[in-house]
């Protein structure tokens, strides 16, 4: 039998503010354990939190760009539960003033995943357990996050992924965060409920702190082969917390919740009320940069790339930033989204390094060589060569360039080149004259060779073919 | 020897003494007498020496400001850096704190002398400071009665001249109940006047650190010294204190005209209006009424006029009291489960065993039986019921004291209904709802966060003191303290001859 799967998606996003939430400690991710700390962020007694007011910009930025009302006046709350890496027993949060509400985010199909809320709050601690004692980190403690919650308003793993994927690209345009999933700036809590078709929401089980897109996606087909596994069976699952085992790539039941959490929320003293300005939000628009959709949408309506290379290239938007800095120096958008996507990618191997995009080579450059290859004044092949060595170096264009190099070839020395490669390779030839027209290969290696890649290979075809044919030109 | 801040100042700065005589004076005191009195917990005399060597040299730089060379004292709940802090608490034994509350580096920068912490209620829940881990503090008046709580310990030792003042703090009458319990003086400044970084929380909305003195003008000296906006106090205000200056800072106008030989009270009084609210005497022993409407009288006298205040939500304040306070507090005290600091349960299998243990062994009943109110209030289904209702009688409390400031300059009322409890030791029995009970006139300032300052107005038939509150609007402290400042000067000069502080 067949059932309809309801996904809602918690994403935690840690913020990239220099300083934590509620103190001047850093929020650097690398640090010896406990280094990045001070009597607010471990909870000494007697420390107070201040809220460092640009965590409430960049909530209202990430509210505006998933479309969210902003709430003018807020307030924080405090979250009572009691776990080793909470320093205070309680998490500074929001419950019923979030910065942002009621937005949503669309997906490729135009279908619309409502956002619930968005509210800011701290991160917790770590716990480190090894030769069995547990030792706690501190140094999270306090690094701000945006809970973004979206409505049960996924329905497979494929729209959660991509929900999720978008997310993370939005929070990066916006730089709110780095989204590095490596270091887990970026968490998933995801609802999954089944029901058969025409029936109303199942009950719901939580899988908390994921960790990737991809896993994801795999724990809510896990949670779907489980789920249908027990209607099968004729059972009804129950509201249970969830843990997902990546490599066991299945699901089993951490704790069965009988009632909702009492978190026992009430709002912190210890932090007046806000006010969000409607100048702030004024700002945070006017300073709003174009999101990833939009730029997709423009390279390929605007640039005329093709859809494929738009969204890669604006997957990771320092390259994508690249991409225009180089275009707007008058490279053709079509070989410069090429060079980057096949010079400069092929460079990159970890989705970090794209992520980063760090490159030595100057978009200015890049475009002198784009214009080359624009101009068929050298082939591609070779300027994905040479921004290679830019890449490396950070020379300028002209250390890596012949004058020949950029001299077209001309038809009297294309014609030499073909003329020495057929009498230096008589038996390929001979063949390509037989019809074995996949000999004429080792001919083109000939003359590339010896044009230094210059030539190009359907002139160098045609001349081929007619001297072979005709015994002259 | 007069021991009033600007007098020892005075002789500081000529030389007449030196502070670290004055230390070794003070430090003798208590070695003598404190085993009867225990008002201090810690005391650290090398530092408290090393403390005012430095204050000599500084005032021999003449860079010294009032406060330089003191010896004072801190309630246990304000954060010294590298010095026992623990609440009274066996939950907090053995903690160091690797940091310095706002205000505690605001006096010492000054040259203040520490001389030790002071005994209190655990966490200051209390209001006899018999639920310290250390015992109770007596009542240097007459030791068979408590000292009044929760910050008995630095009334105590101001009482008995064991400390030039002290630093307690005030929520729901922390401060002012022991001054009058002791006879000394006891400011509650408004919330928000004083910064509470280092301050260890009971109730974050309601804590505030105060000031126990010998006089009135003490304590306007010391309150201007560490009030303020501090960066790391988002609750704490600037603006509403610029251009008053200091209340009654060495040397500043007011100082002068009150303690001019001519100074009448009539010339102070005349105009003044002075709020009474009889709920503020609803249940207050008649020793203690007639004392304050002694004081109501001769204000009158004096060409004050009486206004009639209204307080109808006063009657729930204590409730509402309890119930915030409580509610802060349970979450307030999660943080004590003895894994970073304090003591820690042995021998454990788990998280959950660790601190369960830990706080079952750690807090006292009085701090227990508060968390699981707090923690009752606050739970779901209960709190539109307790804790919101309790919320909106604190607004509604905050914004008639609001109204009655339009028609009145202060509002006089007893401190205490009572004096001073029998302490337990010698037989005293009050049960916690009559201990409650009895914060029914200091809790209204508290949950409106207005100022107000105790100050001893007469003695019962024991000889126990009876303390009058001077509450004022909010940010009005150098109202309160003025007015507290010329009672003190010329109230009861008649019966005592003269009381002259200046």
């Amino acid at each position: 039998m067949d059932y309809k799967i309801t996904c809602g998606i918690e994403t935690h996003v840690e913020l990239s503010t220099k300083t934590k939430i509620f103190c001047g400690c850093t929020t650097a991710f690398s640090g010896l354990p406990n280094t990045h700390c001070c009597p607010v962020c471990t909870g000494q007694p007697g420390a107070l939190p201040v809220l460092n007011r640009r965590v409430v910009e960049y909530a209202v930025r990430a509210g505006l760009a998933l479309h969210c009302n902003i709430n003018r006046e807020c307030h924080m709350d405090r979250k009572n539960y009691f776990y080793p890496d909470l320093p205070k027993a309680y998490q500074i949060s929001q419950f019923d003033e979030p910065v942002c509400e009621n937005g949503f985010l669309e997906l490729e199909s135009g279908k619309k995943i409502r956002i619930k809320r968005i509210h800011i709050e701290e991160d917790a601690g770590k716990l480190i357990h090894e030769k069995g004692r547990t030792l706690i980190d501190y140094n999270r403690s306090g690094v701000p996050l945006i809970e973004i919650v979206s409505e049960p308003d996924l329905e497979s793993a494929e729209e959660a992924k991509e929900y999720a994927e978008k997310l993370r690209l939005i929070m990066k345009y916006i730089g709110v965060s780095d989204c590095k999933m490596q270091e887990g700036s970026v968490r998933f809590d995801v609802n999954v409920s089944l029901r058969r078709e025409g029936d109303g929401l199942g009950v719901k089980t939580e899988m908390k702190n994921l960790g990737s897109i991809s896993g994801l996606g795999r724990a809510i087909n896990a949670e779907y082969r489980r789920q249908r596994e027990i209607f099968d069976r004729g059972g009804q699952p129950v509201q249970a917390t969830l843990r997902y085992d990546a490599a066991e790539d299945s699901v089993s039941v951490m704790r069965i919740k009988e009632n909702a959490d009492d978190y026992r929320y009430f709002p912190e003293p210890d932090i007046l009320s806000f006010s969000i300005s409607e100048t702030a939000i004024e700002n945070a628009a006017a300073q709003m940069p174009e999101l990833p959709s939009a730029r997709v949408r423009r390279y390929i309506s605007q640039e005329g790339l093709p859809q494929k290379t738009a969204e890669l290239l604006c997957r990771y938007r320092s390259a994508s930033d690249f991409f225009e800095k180089t275009v707007r120096c008058g490279a053709s958008a079509k070989n410069t989204a090429n060079l980057i996507i096949k010079g400069l990618f092929s460079l990159m191997p970890s989705e970090e390094e794209k992520e980063s995009f760090k490159t030595s080579a100057a978009p200015e450059e890049t475009a002198g060589l784009v214009k080359l290859v624009d101009g068929g004044r050298i082939k591609f092949n070779k300027a994905a060569e040479i921004i290679g060595h830019m890449h490396k170096s950070g020379q300028p264009l002209s250390r890596y360039l012949k004058e020949e190099d950029t001299k077209a070839l001309t038809t009297q020395e294309l014609e030499a080149f073909c003329v020495e490669a057929i009498s230096e390779n008589q038996k390929a030839a001979q063949d390509v004259k037989d019809g074995k027209l996949k000999a004429i290969n080792v001919l083109f290696g000939s003359i590339m060779k010896k044009s230094r890649g210059k030539a190009d290979i359907k002139e160098a075809e045609k001349t081929l073919l007619s001297i072979l044919k005709n015994g002259e030109i | 020897m007069k021991r009033q801040i600007a007098h020892l100042s005075a002789l500081l700065h000529s030389g007449e003494i030196s502070s670290e005589e004055l230390t070794e004076k003070y430090i003798d005191k208590i070695e003598k007498e404190d085993a009867l009195l225990n008002a201090y917990v810690h005391t650290n005399f090398e530092n408290a020496r090393k403390a005012a060597r430095e204050a000599d040299k500084r005032l021999k730089e003449g860079s010294a400001g009032i406060l330089c060379g003191i010896p004072m004292a801190l309630k246990d709940n304000i954060c010294t850096e590298g010095l026992l802090t623990e609440c009274c608490s066996k939950m907090l034994k053995g903690y160091t704190p690797f940091y310095s509350a706002a205000v505690w580096e605001k006096l010492s920068s000054q040259g203040a002398v520490l001389l030790g912490k002071t005994n209190m209620d655990e966490f200051a829940m209390g209001s006899t400071s018999e639920t310290s881990c250390y015992g109770a503090p007596l009542n240097p008046v007459n030791r068979d009665y408590v000292a009044g709580g929760s910050s008995g310990g630095s009334a105590a030792a101001v009482a008995a001249d064991l400390a030039v003042y002290a630093l307690g703090s005030d929520t729901g009458g922390s401060v002012r109940q022991p001054a009058a319990f002791c006879g000394t003086v006891g400011l509650k400044p408004t919330y928000g006047a004083v910064s509470r970084y280092g301050l260890i929380a009971y109730a974050s909305s309601m804590d505030q650190i105060g000031v126990l003195s010998s006089s009135v003008e003490d304590a306007a000296i010391v309150f201007d010294a560490i009030k303020g906006r501090d960066s790391r106090d988002m609750t704490t205000w600037e603006a509403a204190y610029k251009n008053t200056g200091s209340c009654f800072g060495d040397g500043s106008k007011s100082r002068v005209e009150i303690c001019t030989e001519k100074f009448k009270a009539s010339d102070y009084f005349t105009g003044k209006k002075i709020g009474l609210a009889h709920v503020f005497f609803d249940g207050a022993d008649d020793e203690v009424k007639k004392s304050v409407m002694a004081v109501v009288d001769f204000c009158r006298q004096n060409g004050a006029e009486i206004v009639e205040a209204e307080l109808p939500m006063l009657k729930t304040a204590l409730s509402a009291y309890y119930i915030i306070a409580c509610a802060e507090a349970s979450s307030n005290l999660g943080r004590y489960d003895g894994i970073r600091y304090g003591s820690r349960a042995e021998d454990c299998e788990n998280f959950k065993e660790l601190i369960l243990k830990s706080r079952s062994k750690g807090f006292g009943s009085e701090v227990k039986k508060r968390i699981m109110l707090g923690t009752y209030v606050l739970s779901g289904g209960y709190y539109d019921e307790y804790y919101k209702k309790a919320c909106l009688i604190r607004n509604e409390t905050a914004s008639c004291f609001k109204d009655i400031f339009r028609k009145c300059d202060f509002i006089f009322a007893p401190t205490s209904p009572v004096t001073a409890f029998k302490s337990s030791e010698a037989g005293g029995s009050i049960c916690g709802t009559e201990m409650y009970l009895a914060d029914i006139a200091t809790v209204p300032a508290s949950i409106a966060g207005i100022p107000s300052v105790s100050i001893p107005v007469g003695t019962d038939k024991n000889g126990l003191p009876i303390g009058m509150q001077i509450m004022g609007n909010r940010f009005c402290e150098d109202v309160i303290l003025k007015t507290a400042h010329v009672l003190e000067r010329l109230y009861g000069q008649q019966e005592n001859g003269n009381k002259n502080n200046c």
